[in-house]
């Protein structure tokens, strides 16, 4: 199945009332349930409670709000900068590997595609209980005396975090390195290239848009999260998402959770047109059925 | 890279199977807690039971809920098909200036975060009363699951060669039955694995679950999220062992279907 000219058209063209028709549904849906409430939505927050900046100047002023912002963006790059770590070797794996291994392989990596984040989450905080596994564990080895607070703690986020999101950089890590000819690597062989010289100069730059295409693409989805902080954080350290769902749900601020998710949508968007020439969605995802 | 045994591949594989238990691990660990006893989450688990699942079938709450989700998880995986189908033929077939629109429109779900359009739902949908109702969360779930069932039908329309409907055209068909008798059945395979993904997205779905529920109307996800934040039961693992049953049957549906449509395109390149 070719993937060349993917969303390209071709064909018999409809007419032009044709084509209209059978898009109308979807303009209308995506115009409906996206495009006018997320406009709405940004307007109001600034015209309420007055028209002007003040609540976006909120955030900026008040210490809280920019440690929550700072501490989300530390949190999304350390969870994209782990699940790269985590994720390059097993893209290797994948593509070096034949038969049952490379099966098995994959079939981990998609797994968690298809279960559910809440029993992930779940999972996690069982792990990571007072009289939990890994305190268990740490206690076995002698890292630790006694139990001590894994849970509602930043480091649980982290690692849950990790988890869930490292399969969505595997994917175009392992589609950028399946297209690296295998010549390649035995030509800096011949040429005295040792197997580190031949990973750093020529595996490494090839694969450089799959992993920039994942980075982004965990960044991004970190930024935002908000089931995993909402089970496992600390509530007196939160992330942008639990502080938008706390100033709605709890302070009844509109406005103000409407400047937050302005804050997030913007500099997300920003981000992606930043790097659309790397971001391209349709290779990265279309090949994940 | 070949498959030899060097010190460098040994390495890597050893660090390979540790980030697989990291994977794994969870997974592994939380689904025999479905068959313990206490009524607190312990492992390794203690005695034999099935309670958990007669706690899961035998409460109205739960059932609910689960029907509930299944509900907007079948009308959603129908929705997103129709008129992702309908919107992808068009633009396969010569849409312009509007494709790119349609294109721009459709990854805007994926790169605006779940939260941003949960919390922008939530307001838009106590002032048109769709609150916790079965149409809101369809319309949400269908503009995140869009662009997976797009992407899924534009790669099977791609290897459709046009002069197929051409030639059913020529012989005196409309366009819709060169559509339905020719095009449809070669993608079909696709079709329904964008239908899948799309049921899957939509049941498992939390973020907009959250934020949409009313104070009756809980979606699965939502009632998950209650139980794990106030005290975590054993029904959490036997849900996970329900959910991971059904997973792994869809999975086997989806390769059977990704068969299907390897067989079928093989006409089509030779066309």
């Amino acid at each position: 199945m070719s993937m060349a000219g993917f969303l390209q058209p071709d064909g018999r063209n409809l007419s032009k009332a044709g084509i209209l028709l059978l898009m109308a549904p979807f303009f209308l849906l995506i115009g409906f349930a996206f495009l006018y409430p997320l406009l709405s939505l940004l307007s109001i927050s600034v015209t309420e409670p007055q028209t002007g900046l003040q609540n976006y100047e909120r955030i900026l002023d008040t210490p809280v709000y920019g440690k929550v912002l700072l501490r989300t963006l530390w949190i999304a790059l350390l969870v994209s900068i782990l699940s790269l770590f985590l994720a390059f070797p097993v893209a290797m794996a994948m593509v070096s590997s034949s038969g049952a291994m490379a099966v098995f392989i994959t079939a981990c990596i998609l797994l968690p595609f298809w279960s559910s984040v809440l029993v992930r989450t779940a999972a996690w905080a069982v792990l990571l209980q007072r009289n939990g596994i890994v305190n268990d564990l740490l206690q076995a080895i002698g890292i630790i005396d006694a139990p001590v607070r894994l849970l509602y703690t930043q480091g649980a986020v982290v690692v849950a975090m990790t988890h869930v999101l490292m399969p969505f950089m595997v994917l175009p890590i392992y589609g950028a390195l399946r297209n690296i000819p295998p010549d390649y690597g035995r030509a800096a062989a011949i040429c005295g290239a040792g197997p580190l010289r031949s990973f750093f100069e020529v595996t490494l730059p090839l694969a450089m848009p799959g992993v920039l295409g994942g980075f982004i693409l965990v960044f991004l989805t970190a930024l935002g999260y908000f089931i995993t902080p909402a089970l496992l954080g600390s509530p007196q350290e939160m992330m942008i998402a639990t502080l938008i769902s706390q100033q709605l749900r709890e302070f009844l601020d509109w406005p103000f959770a409407a400047a937050l998710v302005g804050v997030l949508t913007l500099f997300v968007t920003a981000i992606t047109l930043l790097f659309s020439r790397v971001f391209r969605f349709d290779r990265m995802l279309g090949g994940q059925v | 890279m070949s498959g030899k045994l060097t010190p460098g591949r040994l390495m890597l594989m050893a660090y390979v199977y540790l980030v697989l238990i990291f994977v794994l691990a969870p997974i592994v660990v939380i689904l025999p807690m479905a068959f313990s006893e206490p009524d607190y989450l312990t492992f390794p688990p203690e005695g034999f039971t099935f309670k958990w699942f007669g706690a899961f079938f035998g409460n109205a709450r739960w059932m609910d809920a689960s029907v509930f989700s299944l509900k907007i998880a079948v009308l959603t995986s129908i929705v997103t098909v129709v008129v992702g189908t309908m919107a992808t033929y068009a633009l396969m077939r010569g849409a312009g200036r509007l494709g790119t629109l349609f294109q721009g429109l459709l990854i805007a779900p994926i790169v605006v975060p779940h939260i941003a359009l949960a919390v922008a739902l939530y307001l838009f949908f106590r002032q048109t009363g769709l609150s916790g109702t079965v149409t809101g969360y369809v319309m949400a779930h269908a503009i995140i699951a869009m662009p997976f069932v797009v992407f899924t039908v534009a790669a099977a329309l791609s290897s459709v060669d046009a002069t197929l409907e051409d030639a059913a055209m020529s012989c005196g068909a409309s366009r819709f039955d060169a559509f339905r008798l020719v095009t449809l059945p070669l993608i079909l395979p696709n079709v329904l694995s964008g239908a899948l993904f799309a049921f899957i997205l939509s049941f498992d779905e939390p973020v907009i679950s959250f934020f949409l529920a009313g104070i009756r109307d809980k979606t699965l996800p939502r009632m998950m999220f209650d139980n794990i934040e106030q005290n975590l039961t054993p029904v959490i693992p036997a849900i996970a062992v329900l959910l991971t049953g059904v997973s792994i049957l869809v999975l086997v549906c989806a390769a059977v279907l990704r068969r299907m449509a390897q067989s079928r395109s093989i006409p089509a390149e030779e066309g």
